[in-house]
């Protein structure tokens, strides 16, 4: 098993003729991502590399059965493009778009969950692999194989950093969940910790928050309640400058709120072992469940 | 991007809320003229983004011309808790009868602004918010729904202003979400938020920030400055579309991702080095990108050595191997650089980088091994 994203994933692209759109939409299918559809206004019965294109959301489900969308359009379309997809019926959206408009993103997110038919993944996150089956978006696929630890993150660089250094150990993951870092995630840590602690193919959690906001304060009261599964965490920023937004919309030091040493107590306290570097987060995961076998 | 008093009040009035009329003023003559447009008395006010800055000397009464020329004249340049400030807002002093705090968050806990009221004003709201909660009244407003008129009537009566002010605070409130949402601010802040013996009710402060992803739709926002607060390395990193923050050590960084670069921060630290600045790249960044970035890390002369540390993914490694050729050819940097490539097509990139041979150029396969590198060379 694994969440989100696996064999029945059938994705459409928006923004798919984009250089990025195309060239990331071909990565994901030649992984072995079935790729249904791709949208772009206006250029409706082209196709990118064999790969249909429709000049909208609904023409893609109606007639491809896509499930899964991938937003690749330019921030200023972003939650239009969001909002398309979840009123054609996909039950998953990911939102790659960096730079969407918080108040864009505050709308885009009350409707869906008011309307309470889709999850969003994002927006400005690298996607959701599961490795054997799916990847949707822009994590490199290459460095990671099949196995147990469940990895979520709020950062996309940091992920493939802490993925690579599991990897190195011998660990697989069941899925990577990037949940982007901007201020309003369509889902957060305490989403994707219920879909792993439901999963039974991940045995060990990892999850990397970053400064700002107090989603991994929430996550660790979540985590002693309600996660019997071990979960390991790393926090980036403990040398981040108070009041300086480093570069991500979220992660900001505001006062003596969202350091990453509040956050990293908080997740200690709730028993959450902290890495201090994403190294020391795999040899946190060998204590927790021994040496891979493989 | 945070604004300053004057502008955000110059904002406010954009949008219909009260404020003292005022000028701002970037030299004494400029200052004096205003005053003397205003009439007196008049506040001589620091423009610099720094709480409390009356108590440090940064806001003065002036009672005639004379005085107005020499708040000014010992205001302008002053050193405010590192900031100097470069400009003043001369307005017309208020009397005031009750001061109440107002103001409109971006909730992100909540995912939807929160509103608040409170009638201790004028003080650290935050401290007010420790040692008695109950005298700040909150709302989280449904932002499909909108800032009711009911709403403003409730945070008034549950914060407890004066029976004669319920209606005018509610309608203040109504109007501070309006700039909130209408600027698509990130905070809308307004302490104090003064009751004038004549019963009016006005901003005396403003404290805005604005979320810069929208600013494409606000161009008359996007034009903004705080002097005060520009670094020069920062302003020439931001014309040239690059996220920098500047620190005080010695080792540039430049990395992909935000998450990465300050991972990337903590493990120089961890390695006993001090980095000199954070740099993301960003997204796929291009060759012109890395020269760009090269040249912004170098502009510190304070930096010993630089260290890249790139995990592709949606980054092509080749793509930043050729932009660093590039920008040893152009830039011709005196310090050395180690650098560690891993991700999308970081094969290609090492190959790249190991043809070039370029001069001062460490390779290293891992974060941990790339830290420990740079710090022993930035000695």
């Amino acid at each position: 098993m694994s969440i989100l994203v696996d064999q029945s994933t059938r994705l459409v692209t928006t923004g798919i003729t984009g250089s990025e759109g195309t060239f990331h939409t071909l990565r994901n299918r030649d992984y072995g991502t079935q790729v249904v559809a791709g949208v772009t206004p206006g250029k409706g019965g082209q196709n990118v590399d064999g790969i249909p294109v429709f000049n909208t959301i609904a023409e893609a489900v109606d007639k491809q059965g896509a499930n899964t969308a991938m937003i690749f359009v330019p921030p200023r379309f972003a939650a239009d493009s969001i909002l398309e997809a979840e009123e054609a019926g996909i039950e998953l959206i990911i939102a790659i778009t960096e730079g969407i408009p918080a108040h864009d993103e505050l709308r885009a997110f009350q409707i869906i969950s008011k309307n309470g038919r889709a999850r969003l993944i994002g927006p400005n996150c690298p996607g959701v692999l599961s490795p054997g089956k799916a990847n949707v978006g822009i994590i490199p696929a290459a460095f990671f194989k099949q196995g147990n630890v469940g990895v979520v993150s709020r950062s996309g660089t940091l992920t493939y950093q802490v993925g690579n250094e599991l990897a190195q150990q011998g660990f697989g993951n069941s899925s990577i969940v990037g949940i982007g870092g901007d201020p309003v995630p369509g889902t957060d840590f305490i989403d994707v910790l219920t879909l792993f602690e439901a999963d039974p193919e991940t045995e060990l959690i990892v999850m990397c928050g970053e400064i700002g906001g107090d989603a991994e304060e929430r996550a660790a009261d979540f985590i002693a309640a309600h996660v019997t599964k071990p979960v390991v965490a790393y926090i980036a920023g403990f040398t981040a400058p108070p009041g300086k937004q480093m570069g991500h919309a979220g992660a900001i030091v505001s006062g003596s709120h969202g350091t990453a040493a509040a956050k990293a107590a908080a997740l200690e306290a709730k028993g959450v072992d902290v890495g201090r570097t994403p190294t020391e987060v795999a040899q946190l995961a060998m204590s927790k469940l021994g040496t891979p076998a493989n | 991007m945070d604004l300053l008093e004057y502008q955000g009040k110059m904002l406010f009035a954009r949008h219909g809320v009260p404020v003292p009329s005022g000028r701002p003023a970037r030299s004494v003559d400029e200052a004096v003229a205003a005053a003397e447009e205003i009439g007196y008395p008049c506040a001589v006010k620091a423009q610099v983004q720094i709480g409390g800055r009356g108590k440090l000397g940064g806001i003065k009464i002036a009672a005639d011309a004379q005085q107005a020329r020499e708040h000014a004249g010992a205001i302008l340049g002053m050193d405010i808790r590192g900031l100097t400030v470069y400009e003043l807002w001369i307005e017309g002093a208020s009397q005031i009868a009750s001061e109440y705090y107002a103001s409109v968050v971006f909730d992100r806990g909540a995912k939807a602004p929160l509103v608040m009221l409170s009638t201790r004003g004028g003080m650290d709201i935050e401290a007010v918010a420790e040692e008695d909660p109950d005298a700040i009244a909150m709302l989280h407003v449904d932002p499909l729904l909108g800032f009711q008129a009911f709403h403003g009537r409730r945070l008034a009566f549950e914060a407890g202003v004066d029976a004669d002010v319920v209606r005018p605070v509610g309608e203040m409130l109504a109007k501070l979400y309006e700039v909130f949402i209408s600027e698509e601010a990130t905070l809308v802040e307004v302490n104090p938020l003064i009751i004038t013996p004549e019963r009016e009710v006005r901003a005396l402060d403003a404290k805005v920030t604005l979320d810069n992803n929208s600013l494409f739709r606000h161009p008359e926002n996007a034009e903004l400055r705080d002097l005060s607060a520009e670094d020069p390395q920062e302003r020439m990193a931001h014309d040239r579309g690059l996220t920098y923050v500047k620190l005080d050590g010695n080792i540039g960084i430049l990395g992909n991702g935000a998450g990465l670069v300050m991972s990337t921060l903590d493990v120089v630290k961890g390695a006993g080095g001090e980095p000199a600045n954070f740099l993301d790249a960003g997204g796929g960044s291009k060759a012109d990108a890395i020269v760009s970035a090269v040249e912004v890390i170098l502009s510190d002369p304070k930096v010993e050595a630089v260290l890249f540390n790139i995990f592709g993914g949606i980054t092509r490694c080749d793509e930043v191997a050729r932009g660093l050729i590039e920008a040893f050819e152009l830039v011709k940097p005196q310090v050395p650089f180690v650098v560690r490539l891993d991700g999308t097509n970081d094969k290609q990139g090492r190959a790249i980088l190991a043809q070039a041979n370029l001069p001062g150029v460490y390779t290293e396969a891992t974060m941990d091994a790339a830290a420990a590198k740079v710090v022993e060379l930035a000695g």
